[in-house]
C-alpha cells in the first residue's frame, strides 16, 4: 500500500512538467489562431471602440509580450479557467464538464467490451499458438482492426438501424419521451448499443492480438515448462499460468490506448451525434471555436494520465513480483 | 533485394505486398486511363454497382464514376500516409537519436516533450492543428506526422541507448571520430531497422487518420479522398449504402495490406537473423 502511495505521489510530481509542455502547445495553437478573446467576447456582447478595446486588452493581459501573455493563460489555467468559448458564449470548462460524462459512459463501455471479450478470444487463440483457430482470429482480429470506427457505425447503422429497425439510428435517448426509471435507462442501453460496438470492436481486435502475442512468449519461458513438467491440468496451466502472466503488458496498453480511443470517440459521437466532448471538438472545429477545442484538448491531457496512473496502480497490484516486496501480498 | 525474396515467401508479405503493388500501380497511372476530372459528372446519378458497364460501381449522388473517384482517392490515401509517416519517421528518429546520445538535461527536456505529444489524443491535435491552419495536404501531412512521431522516437532513442555502449561505437570514439558523425554515421543507421518495422504500423494509423479528417470535411476540398466520399454516401446512406460502404472497403484493405506486409517485413528479418 505504502508502495502504491509513493509510485502516485511520484507520478503526480512528474505529470506537471508534461502538463505545462502541454499548455505551451495550446497557447501557441492558440496565438497562431485570428483572433484573440477580446475579439471573440466583443464579437457576443456587440463590439466596442478601439478605446474600450485597448482598455479590455490591457485588462486581460492581452497587450503585453508573449511571455507574459502565456504566464497569464498558464495562470487562468491553474486557476481551472480554460477560456470562454465563442460558439456557446460561457465558460469552456463549464460546457465541458456538461459533456463529459456521456462521452467517459461510451468510452468506459467501449473498454469493457473491448478488453473483456478481446482478452477471452486472445486466451482462447494463445491457447494453443499456431493452432487453427489461432491463425483464423489472428487473421480476422487484423482485418478488424483496419477497419475505421466510423466506417463500421455506419455498417452498423445500414444493418441494424436501417434494415433491421432494431435500434435507433442515433442520439444519447428518445427526445421528450417522458421515460424514467428503468425505462429511461433501457432507452439509453438501446441508444448506446451501436456506438459502444464500433468503437469497442476496433480495440477488441487490439487487445485479442496482445493477449495472443503476450502469451505466445509466455508459453517459451522456463517456469511454465517447469509447471507443465510438474503435471499440472493443462486448463489450469492455461489459466493459471500462462494467462495471469500475460494479462500484465494487456492491461499496460489499456492505459496508452485511452488517449486513442479519445480520438476515435470524436469520431463516433459525431456519426452516432451523441453529446459527448468528442462532438463538442467538432462543434468547436465547425465554429471555428479555438479556445473550446485547446479546452477539450487539455482536458483529454489531464484525462489521459490520470488514466496512466491508474493502470500503473492496477499493474502495482497485479503483477506478482510487485507485491512480493511489500508486507501485504 | 534478399530482404523482399524473404518477405515474399512468408505469405502474409506476398499478400500486403501485392495489394499495396495494385494499389501504387492503379494510383499512378489513374490519369493515362482516367484523364480529366474526378469530380466531373459523367452520368445519370445513383446508378447501382455492376448494373452499367460504363460505371462498373455506379455514381454517385451527382453522377459522378465511383470507380474513377475511388482510384483517385487511392492517389490522395497515398500521398498523405506516405509522408506524413515519413515526417513523423524523421522527426521521431531525430529526436530520439538526439536524446539518446547526448543524455543528461537534453534527453530529459525531449523526452518531456515526447511524453507531452503523448498525453493529447492524436486524432485532437490533428484536428487542432487543421482548425488552426486550415485544411490543405501539407497541414494535413504535418497534423497526421505530430501526432504519430512520439512513438518512433522513443523506440530509437532506445535503441540507441543500447547501442551507445557497443564495441563498434567506443572503437569509434578511440578513432577520434566527432560525436555528431558518431551519431549519424554509427548510430542512426544501426537503429533504423526496428523504427522502419514501426513505418508500417504508422502507414495505416495515417491511412485511418486522413480517412477520419476527411470524412469530417477537413481534408483538402479539391481532391477526392475515400473519407470525403463515405460523407458524401452518408447523406444517401438508406437509399444506395454502397457509396458508403465501397470506399469504406477500399479503406479496410489498404489498411490492411499495410499490416500484412509490416509482418511479413518483421518475419523476413527475423528469419535472416536466424539464417546468419
Amino acid at each position: 500500500m505504502r508502495r502504491a502511495l509513493i509510485l502516485l505521489l511520484r507520478r503526480l510530481i512528474g505529470a506537471v512538467p508534461v502538463l505545462l509542455i502541454v499548455a505551451v502547445g495550446a497557447f501557441l495553437l492558440l496565438e497562431a489562431a485570428p483572433g484573440d478573446a477580446v475579439d471573440a467576447y466583443l464579437a457576443a456582447t456587440g463590439g466596442a471602440d478601439s478605446e474600450r478595446v485597448s482598455e479590455l486588452r490591457a485588462e486581460w493581459g492581452l497587450d503585453r509580450g508573449p511571455l507574459q501573455r502565456f504566464l497569464a493563460y498558464a495562470a487562468a489555467l491553474a486557476r481551472g479557467d480554460l477560456g470562454w468559448s465563442t460558439a456557446f458564449q460561457r465558460p469552456v470548462l463549464d460546457v465541458i464538464s456538461e459533456r463529459l460524462p456521456s462521452t467517459l459512459i461510451l468510452m468506459g463501455l467501449a473498454t469493457a467490451l473491448a478488453f473483456g471479450v478481446g482478452s477471452l478470444l486472445g486466451i482462447f487463440a494463445g491457447a494453443r499458438p499456431g493452432s487453427l483457430r489461432d491463425r483464423a482470429l489472428s487473421l480476422t482480429s487484423l482485418a478488424v482492426y483496419a477497419m475505421p470506427g466510423f466506417w463500421l457505425g455506419l455498417v452498423l447503422i445500414v444493418i441494424f438501424a436501417v434494415d433491421l429497425r432494431w435500434l435507433p439510428i442515433g442520439g444519447l435517448e428518445t427526445i421528450a419521451s417522458g421515460k424514467s426509471g428503468l425505462d429511461r435507462f433501457l432507452d439509453i442501453g438501446r441508444h448506446l448499443l451501436l456506438p459502444v460496438a464500433s468503437l469497442g470492436i476496433v480495440y477488441l481486435a487490439l487487445y485479442l492480438r496482445l493477449m495472443r502475442d503476450s502469451m505466445a512468449e509466455i508459453w517459451k519461458e522456463d517456469f511454465v515448462r517447469a509447471a507443465r513438467a510438474r503435471g499440472i491440468p493443462r486448463r489450469r496451466l492455461i489459466l493459471r499460468h500462462v494467462a495471469r502472466n500475460a494479462l500484465l503488458p494487456v492491461v499496460t496498453m489499456l492505459g496508452l490506448q485511452f488517449g486513442s480511443m479519445l480520438g476515435g470517440s470524436i469520431v463516433v459521437e459525431g456519426v452516432f451525434a451523441i453529446p459527448g466532448v468528442g462532438r463538442l471538438a467538432l462543434e468547436a472545429v465547425s465554429q471555428r471555436d479555438i479556445p473550446l477545442l485547446l479546452g477539450v484538448m487539455l482536458i483529454s491531457a489531464v484525462i489521459v494520465i490520470a488514466v496512466n496512473l491508474l493502470t500503473d496502480i492496477a499493474y502495482a497490484v497485479l503483477d506478482p513480483r510487485v507485491g512480493s516486496s511489500g508486507t501485504a501480498a | 533485394m534478399k530482404i523482399l525474396r524473404a518477405m515474399i515467401l512468408t505469405g502474409e508479405g506476398a499478400a500486403g505486398l501485392g495489394v499495396l503493388t495494385c494499389l501504387v500501380l492503379a494510383a499512378l497511372t489513374a490519369p493515362l486511363f482516367f484523364p480529366g476530372d474526378p469530380l466531373a459528372i459523367v452520368g445519370p446519378p445513383l446508378v447501382s454497382p455492376f448494373s452499367d458497364t460504363a460505371y462498373p460501381l455506379g455514381t454517385d449522388r451527382l453522377g459522378r464514376s465511383v470507380t474513377v473517384e475511388l482510384i483517385y482517392g487511392a492517389r490522395t490515401t497515398l500521398l498523405v500516409a506516405i509522408t506524413s509517416a515519413a515526417t513523423a519517421l524523421g522527426i521521431g528518429a531525430l529526436v530520439g537519436t538526439l536524446a539518446g546520445f547526448f543524455g543528461g538535461i537534453v534527453d530529459e527536456v525531449l523526452m518531456r516533450i515526447t511524453e507531452a505529444f503523448q498525453t493529447i489524443p492524436a486524432f485532437l491535435l490533428s484536428l487542432a492543428f487543421i482548425s488552426v491552419t486550415g485544411p490543405a495536404i501539407p497541414t494535413i501531412v504535418l497534423a497526421i506526422a505530430l501526432g504519430a512521431w512520439p512513438q518512433p522516437a522513443r523506440i530509437a532513442r532506445a535503441e540507441v541507448l543500447s547501442l551507445r555502449e557497443r564495441d563498434f561505437v567506443a572503437a569509434a570514439r578511440v578513432v577520434g571520430m566527432h560525436p555528431l558523425e558518431i551519431a549519424v554515421r554509427e548510430i542512426l543507421l544501426n537503429a533504423l531497422t526496428p523504427v522502419v518495422s514501426l513505418a508500417a504500423v504508422i502507414v495505416a494509423a495515417a491511412v485511418l487518420i486522413e480517412a477520419a479528417l476527411s470524412f469530417l470535411g477537413l481534408g483538402d476540398p479539391n481532391r477526392v479522398t475515400w473519407g470525403s466520399m463515405i460523407a458524401e454516401g452518408r447523406t444517401v446512406l438508406r437509399g444506395a449504402p454502397f457509396l458508403s460502404i465501397v470506399p469504406g472497403l477500399a479503406l479496410v484493405v489498404t489498411v490492411l495490406a499495410v499490416h500484412l506486409t509490416g509482418r511479413g517485413f518483421v518475419a523476413a528479418i527475423g528469419a535472416r537473423r536466424i539464417e546468419a
